[in-house]
């Protein structure tokens, strides 16, 4: 069969010792930073991407791959033991996880999200491999028409499945996509650049990551007082009851399916798959009551759903070259440094490095669930510095690590002018996920809409005439109504009122 | 006129601002048609929009259905001292190497916290210079000026 064939590519590319350890070293640098307050998957990836530079292509992928799961990780950690979530896919986790801890049950709280997101993952690897060539199939038919019109579905999709304002939200994308046509444009002339030679490469997006969602992040976190209850007592047994297993057992495979299906879809995919899964927990559980009050359903379905999202989002990056969340959009960027042009040709290029990408997410959670039982220890530590020594770390290691992208100082500066301007975005309350995601896609999406016009003259009724194109907008069409929709938009504003 | 929603007026009159800067600015640069599009083309269009979006924000938020939201406080003194904890460090780096830069940022930026302590600094910073060689110098081998004078 040819799923198992390619598969076996992949184990054999990412079961090399090299790319072990660089799987290894990623999800313990991930977990490490993404245990870090304050600090999502976003930031992290930013951080940890100098580390990454001097490797080859596929070693660089397999840890960048192991970083993003370890801060995944190390996210649900903090939600569990200081009901701090690390980032938005864990908020619900925190409700039960850290009743749990409280409990006493902090290392079964742990252990249930370890395995649910390794079970998760393993389901979500399948499903990813065996979409991933008949949709590539579809991609080889995509002209530049085809791609301009999915990026736009890629990006209103993004906004309309986001919280807050959708006319915000839209505004914060096209700021991004301008700030993405800075530099040169594709014949070569000067825009936006004003005579500064740094400007003539482009803004870089590790800069602009780092400053929106690291610095800009730790002056929010300095306005609130230090009010952390750290959970401080031992994690001591880790192994669920026979009860507790037969409970979180079902809940994780209800968790995993749901997680795949929101995953695929753009936008904040993870964190509605992890309130959808809580939500379904509840509701169908035998012992309701419990829930907010230590209920091992509430960690088991949110961890496995929101992993089960995170895996099945490599979808539409790896087949069609879309990010749909700014957290893709970094693996997008990351990929690009490599010069890895994500999309349907990849898999035919260079099928070792696709296939190992895929096996080495697996291998990836594995190693996450043997790290963490015998790390913990360690987390927990890292979780009871004081926020003004750690604070002052991140900030020196974005400001080396950002001037390692490009040797230039003039990058310190641009994580500097971003961190404040994030600072006024957050207190304006305009999101700044779908600014990354434009930032990242706006060339590509200039480049794609000017092909796509220059073969039809000019001609905009070619993005209607074309099938996958007009299917693709009409999909954009009915995201855009669904807001208007009374019924979805309460449920929308429900969905992260609650979260 | 009232404005019931105020953190979504000003964020309708920045991106008026912010479009309106980029599509100027834009009309300078050849612009070409549709069919064969010019620099200026795509900025031009998306500034316009990006107006649009911030004239139609504007006008909701002063509606009589809007609901009403202050700007909240700016916490001035972490941002002021953040920001110039990073430009110093981005002015010494070059110059005056790693080890001086580091000292300079991590006290500039311990001052933003309300529990600042000298000694608390001063060990941070030893301790991160420590940790910045060997990852940065030693284990990835990039080059780096460590002292005024030193490279590795």
């Amino acid at each position: 069969m040819d799923l198992l064939q390619n598969l076996a590519t992949g184990l054999a590319a990412a079961l090399t010792l090299q790319n072990l350890i660089y799987c290894f070293v990623g999800c313990f640098l991930g977990t490490l930073i993404g245990v870090l307050p304050g600090l999502g998957p976003v930031a992290t990836i930013a951080m940890l991407l100098p580390a990454t530079y001097t490797l080859a292509p596929t070693p660089a992928l397999i840890m960048l791959a192991g970083i993003y799961y370890g801060s995944q990780y190390g996210g649900s950690t903090t939600a569990i033991l200081i009901n701090i979530p690390g980032e938005s896919s864990s908020v619900v986790t925190a409700i039960d996880g850290y009743q749990m801890a409280r409990r006493g049950r902090a290392g079964v709280a742990l252990f249930t999200a370890g395995i649910g997101s390794f079970i998760a993952g393993c389901i979500g690897v399948l499903i990813l491999a065996s979409f991933a060539v008949p949709l590539a199939e579809v991609a080889f038919e995509f002209g530049p028409t085809e791609y301009a019109s999915l990026m736009i579905l890629g990006l209103v999709g993004a906004t309309v499945l986001s919280s807050g304002s959708l006319l915000k939200a839209i505004g914060m994308v096209v700021i991004g996509l301008l700030l993405g046509l800075v530099g040169t444009d594709v014949n070569g002339a000067p825009r936006y650049s004003f005579d500064i030679d740094e400007l003539s490469d482009g803004i870089g997006f590790v800069a602009v990551a780092m400053g929106v969602f690291g610095v800009a992040e730790i002056i929010r976190n300095l306005e609130k007082e230090e009010t952390r209850e750290t959970f401080l007592g031992k994690v001591t047994n880790m192994w669920p009851t026979r009860e507790d297993t037969r409970r979180m057992v079902p809940a994780i495979l209800r968790g995993t399916a749901v997680g795949a299906f929101f995953g695929v879809l753009p936008g904040a995919g993870a964190a509605i798959a992890s309130f959808s899964s809580y939500a379904m927990e509840k509701k169908i559980s035998k012992y309701p009551d419990e829930f907010g009050h230590g209920a091992i359903e509430g960690v088991a379905g949110p961890e496995s759903a929101n992993n089960a999202a995170t895996q099945t989002a490599f979808i539409p990056l790896l087949t069609l070259g879309i990010p749909t969340s700014a957290t893709m959009a970094m693996m997008l960027g990351a990929m690009t440094i490599h010069d890895i042009q994500p999309g349907p040709q990849v898999m035919v290029t260079d099928p070792a490095l696709f296939w190992g990408l895929i096996v080495s997410m697996w291998l990836g959670n594995l190693i996450l669930i043997i790290l963490n039982l015998p790390l913990i220890g360690i987390w927990v530590k890292l979780l009871m510095v004081p926020y003004r020594v750690l604070y002052p770390a991140i900030l020196v290691f974005c400001a080396i690590g950002v001037y390692t992208v490009s040797t230039s100082d003039f990058d310190i500066y641009l994580v500097c002018l971003f961190g404040v301007v994030g600072y006024l975005f957050s207190k304006l309350k305009c999101e700044l996920a779908p600014l990354l995601l434009g930032l990242i896609l706006g060339p590509l999406m200039e480049e794609n809409f000017r092909r796509a016009l220059l073969l039809s003259d000019g001609n905009f009724s070619v993005f209607l005439t074309r099938p996958i194109s007009l299917v693709l907008l009409v999909i954009t069409g009915i995201f855009l109504l669904s807001i208007l929709v009374p019924e979805f938009r309460k449920k929308r504003e429900k969905a992260f009122v609650e979260v | 006129m009232k404005i019931r929603n105020q953190t979504d007026f000003a964020s309708g009159l920045l991106y008026i601002i912010v479009g309106t800067c980029a599509a100027y600015i834009a009309s300078g640069y050849t612009m070409g048609t549709p069919g064969n599009m010019g620099t200026g083309f795509f900025p031009f269009w998306l500034g316009v929009f990006l107006v649009a979006i911030g004239v139609v924000i504007c006008a909701l938020s002063v509606l009589s259905g809007a609901a009403k939201e202050k700007m909240s406080s700016w916490n001035w003194k972490s941002l002021l001292w953040v920001a110039v904890s990073l430009l110093a460090f981005a002015l010494l780096f070059e110059a005056a190497g790693m080890v001086l830069s580091i000292f300079a940022l991590v006290f500039i930026s311990s001052l933003a916290s309300s529990e600042f302590r000298w000694k608390g600094a001063i060990a941070n910073a030893c301790v991160l210079n420590v940790i910045c060689y060997a990852a940065f110098v030693r284990l990835l081998n990039i080059p780096l000026r460590v002292w005024p004078g030193l490279w590795f």
